[in-house]
C-alpha cells in the first residue's frame, strides 16, 4: 500500500533534479542526459496516473515517449557529434555562435 | 512489499539522480542514469506496467544509455570545466528548480486524499496480462500513431546519418 501522492512526489523530485542539472551542467552530452532524465521523471507520473485509473492508455503514452526519446538521442548525439567536429569542444559556453 | 520495493529503490533512483547532478565526469553521470533508469523499470514492474518495465530495461539502460557512452568514449569528453556561464544558473537555476518541486509537492499532497492509493496486483481487472491490453489497444485504435513512430525513427535514423557525416 503506497498511496500515488508518493509515487508522483518522487516524479516531482526526479524532474526537479533534472532541471537543476540541465541549467548547472556545462558539458553538452551531461546536459542531454538531463533531458533523458525528465523525460524519465514524466513517464514515472505516466504510469502512476495509469495504475491510478485502471486504465492503459496512461502506459500507451509512456510508450510513445520512449519512442520519441530514442529517436530525439539518435539525432542529438549527431548534433552534439558534428558540433565536437567542428569546434573542437563540448562546453556549451564555447558554442554560442548566435551571440556575436 | 510494495513499500519497501518503493523506498528501496525510490531512494537509489534519487541518489543516482543526485550523483549525476554531482559527478563531474560525463561517463559517471552516464553510468548513475543507468541506475536512475533501472530502478525507474522496478517501480513500473510495482505500478503493474511489466511490458514498460522490460521496455525501460531494453531501450533506456539498453539502447539509449549504451549510444551515450559510446559518444562518450568517441568524443574522449573529460572533467567539465567551472565557468562564468554556469554562476548565473546557479543564482537563478536552483531557486527556480526549488519553486517547480515545492509547487508540485504542493498540489500532489493537496490531493493527496483523492489520488488514493496504489496496491500491487489489483491492476486492470478483468484482463489477462498487462501486455495483451496494451497491445491491442495498440495495434487497434492507436495503429495510425504506431506506424506514424514507425516514420519518425525513420527520419531520425536518416537525419542522424546526414548530420554525424564527415563533410567533403
Amino acid at each position: 500500500m503506497v498511496p500515488t501522492a508518493a509515487y508522483l512526489i518522487l516524479a516531482a523530485v526526479l524532474f526537479s533534479i533534472g532541471v537543476t542539472a540541465f541549467l548547472i551542467k556545462r558539458n553538452l552530452i551531461t546536459v542531454f542526459m538531463s533531458i533523458e532524465l525528465m523525460l524519465n521523471a514524466v513517464n514515472l507520473t505516466f504510469v502512476a496516473f495509469a495504475h491510478m485509473w485502471h486504465q492503459v492508455s496512461g502506459q500507451i503514452f509512456v510508450f510513445f515517449v520512449m519512442v520519441v526519446a530514442a529517436a530525439e538521442a539518435a539525432v542529438g548525439l549527431a548534433i552534439i557529434i558534428a558540433i565536437f567536429r567542428t569546434r573542437q569542444t563540448l562546453n556549451v559556453d564555447s558554442v554560442d555562435l548566435m551571440k556575436s | 512489499m510494495q513499500l519497501a520495493l518503493f523506498i528501496i529503490f525510490g531512494v537509489l533512483a534519487v541518489a543516482g539522480a543526485l550523483n549525476l547532478l554531482l559527478q563531474r565526469h560525463p561517463i559517471n553521470s552516464a553510468l548513475s542514469l543507468v541506475v536512475v533508469m533501472m530502478s525507474l523499470a522496478v517501480l513500473y514492474w510495482s505500478l503493474g506496467a511489466e511490458f514498460l518495465a522490460a521496455a525501460q530495461v531494453i531501450v533506456y539502460s539498453g539502447a539509449i544509455m549504451v549510444f551515450f557512452v559510446f559518444v562518450i568514449m568517441l568524443l574522449n569528453a573529460g572533467e567539465e570545466e567551472r565557468t562564468h556561464g554556469s554562476r548565473a544558473a546557479y543564482i537563478v537555476g536552483i531557486p527556480g528548480a526549488a519553486a517547480i518541486f515545492c509547487l508540485l509537492t504542493f498540489v500532489f499532497l493537496s490531493e493527496r486524499s483523492h489520488l488514493g492509493t496504489s496496491v500491487m496486483g489489483d491492476y486492470l481487472n478483468q484482463v489477462t496480462s498487462n501486455i495483451s491490453e496494451l497491445s491491442s489497444v495498440l495495434f487497434t485504435k492507436l495503429l495510425l500513431p504506431f506506424e506514424v513512430t514507425s516514420v519518425l525513427i525513420l527520419v531520425a535514423i536518416l537525419g542522424a546519418v546526414v548530420l554525424a557525416r564527415k563533410e567533403q
